[in-house]
């Protein structure tokens, strides 16, 4: 650990890159003591113990045959490995898994991006805006899957009765293939883009706002100090926005569960219920651990290439 | 919103001029008022499931599968929440969920505080390495750890147990770095009078880093609070027993019990939104900072 001087460390957040902590820590100050480790203890107990200690052993598993129904454990060399990389459908859920994502990154930015414009300028909404875009984030998964479960509801619910009263027949919503994943995302996006939102905003406010004064005297129209001063000084929140809805996004799991348990015909089937189903329906923990690791490592390669390409466009 | 007072005449006086604008007010009548207007219809459009789910729930049984839709009905009753409220089930997992949910928020708290205070403060041996492990663990997503997890919980008996759900949740690297990076900015010199007092390190923490701290820490306790309450995945594999469901879990069994009751259905979407709805009420501009300032997320 060198030293690092009086340099201020980066300015970075939630998501420095692990190999990069030297900038952070400031190892001038305190003769080493043991005081420092009390302190960080509990902690890296409950760390050890619920996310270090079961990612240790899955490791072990994915070499075993495991069963959750008990019974006896033996060591089964590469063979879970083997059936999960040449699984058919594990790579189905891996798709669905991106296919969520690249529809629902760009809508999530984009739409929080939209949204936070609209409320930056009609200040005197400003606090129904807020709560009528941000409340939904704080509803509980399954409240927000029952409301639109409901609303979905192609022979009942409000959108295709809705439709049904300007003569136009609605989709099957949920029970189509291939709208299914679709509604998901919309549903998706309402009920969770009031984080990106609130980002946005906060950004948007800490603009001095003589740089639009000073654009405005040089006869900026409002599009145009939009594109010239707002766009551009909200980069780096884009870039952070961006980073942690894809990380959120792959992990998608609980709505898609909760509105088509997985179907029509698994169309909707993420990797995450894959490896619940392989390990809670099928009971084959060495299994579902060898798929966990798969996707762990996809995650995590994808988690650093973005942080990697974020710092660079910081730097 | 109109400008009486400017009359056409003396705008266009005012207009070859052209630099200083003084015209704020023109705009306020054209352009803004197709903002506005958008603004408004966008921020409505947004409530449209929650006022349908409310709408929903307070019709008679048999009027909610009436089509076309109709967002009012003559004969609105509270008959569904009766009918909810009365089977108990919701006070239940409402309860199951406080509880768990407080367990998680105020473990996190403490734990995660002492650590970042630790890692900010002191030099010790294995702390670099310590404080790498820690933030690498921000890249390991926790959902994929089911199994071994719930394996695990097996081994140490706490499957169906409230302390089943809670200490996973309580693992929160994110946190420890946010707070350290906080804690990072605080001058070492308010510290100083304090030691020379005689004051210890937990003291010190106590006295002179946590009330300096109120608004990241309120931020990271209400951001532990909303995702542990909401929190569905763990809580659905570690509960199998009804009774010790949380919220969300039990809700997500909801639509299985009560068929195709649509206002019972509604209703209990609508008292299970409650809780948290009103948190966020009081503490929204809590959050609303706190999001600005940390840039959080579960």
């Amino acid at each position: 650990m060198t030293s690092q001087t009086s340099a201020p460390p980066p300015r970075t957040f939630a998501g420095t890159p692990p190999s990069a902590p030297r900038g952070l820590v400031d190892v001038r100050r305190r003769p080493t003591t043991w005081t420092g480790l009390w302190f960080v203890l509990p902690f890296l107990a409950f760390y050890a113990l619920f996310l270090l200690w079961p990612s240790v052993v899955g490791l072990g598993y994915a070499f075993t045959d495991r069963s959750l129904a008990g019974g006896e454990t033996s060591f089964v060399g590469m063979d879970n490995w083997r059936e999960s990389l040449t699984d058919p459908d594990l790579y189905g859920s891996l798709w669905n898994t991106l296919w969520f994502t690249v529809l629902s990154v760009p809508l999530m930015v984009l739409l929080a991006l939209g949204l936070a414009l609209l409320t930056d300028h009609a200040r005197r909404l400003g606090w129904f805006l807020r709560l009528s875009f941000f409340a939904p984030f704080v509803l509980p998964v399954a409240v927000m899957t029952l409301i639109w479960n409901w609303m979905y509801n192609p022979s009942l619910g409000l959108f295709n009765g809705t439709l049904e009263r300007f003569g136009v027949a609605g989709p099957e919503w949920l029970f189509s293939e291939d709208t299914a994943m679709f509604s998901v995302v919309i549903a998706t996006a309402w009920w969770q883009v009031g984080f990106n939102y609130l980002l946005y905003l906060a950004a948007m406010q800490s603009i001095p706002k003589d740089v639009y004064e000073a654009a405005a005297i040089d006869g900026a129209g409002v599009w145009q100090r939009i594109a010239r001063i707002t766009l551009p000084m909200l980069a780096r929140t884009t870039a952070l926005i961006a980073v942690l809805q894809l990380i959120g996004s792959l992990r998608v799991f609980e709505q898609i569960y909760l509105m088509t348990m997985g179907g029509p015909n698994f169309a909707t089937r993420t990797v995450i219920q894959y490896i619940y189903d392989s390990g809670f329906v099928g009971l084959r923990v060495g299994l579902a651990s060898s798929m966990a690791y798969i996707f762990m490592v996809l995650i995590i390669a994808a988690s650093i290439a973005q942080f990697r390409l974020f710092s660079r466009k910081e730097g | 919103m109109a400008a009486p007072a400017t009359t056409s005449a003396q705008r266009a006086a005012s207009a070859p001029a052209r630099t200083p604008r003084p015209s704020r007010k023109r705009r306020v009548t054209v352009g803004s008022a197709a903002l506005y207007t958008v603004a408004a219809l966008a921020g409505l459009l947004w409530f449209v499931p929650l006022l349908w789910a409310f709408a929903t729930s307070v019709k008679p049984e048999g009027e909610t599968t009436v089509m076309p839709p109709s967002w009012f009905t003559p004969n609105a009753t509270f008959e569904a929440y009766a009918q909810v409220l009365g089977r108990g089930d919701i006070i239940r997992w409402t309860m199951n969920s406080l509880i768990t949910t407080t367990i998680v928020t105020a473990l996190t708290l403490v734990v995660c505080v002492l650590a970042a205070y630790g890692f900010s403060r002191f030099d010790f041996r294995g702390r670099g390495w310590l404080f790498a492990l820690v933030i690498g663990g921000i890249l390991i997503p926790p959902q994929v750890l089911i199994v071994p997890q719930f394996v695990l919980m097996t081994q140490l008996g706490l499957v169906d147990t409230y302390w089943g759900v809670a200490l996973p949740q309580v693992v929160a690297p994110v946190f420890v770095f946010i707070l350290k990076r906080f804690f990072d900015a605080i001058p070492r010199d308010y510290e100083d009078a304090a030691k020379m007092d005689g004051a210890g390190p937990l003291l010190v923490l106590w006295s002179v880093i946590l009330p300096l701290s109120r608004p990241i820490l309120t931020a990271v306790g209400i951001f532990t609070f909303i995702g542990a309450w909401n929190n569905f995945l763990w809580p659905f594999i570690v509960i199998n027993d009804p009774e010790m469901m949380t919220l969300p879990v039990g809700l997500g069994t909801v639509l299985g019990q009560y068929g195709i009751q649509y206002a019972q259905v509604m209703a209990s979407a609508v008292l299970g939104a409650l809780p948290l709805l009103v948190v966020y009420l009081l503490f929204q501009r809590h959050i609303v900072t706190g999001v600005a300032g940390a840039g959080i997320k579960g």
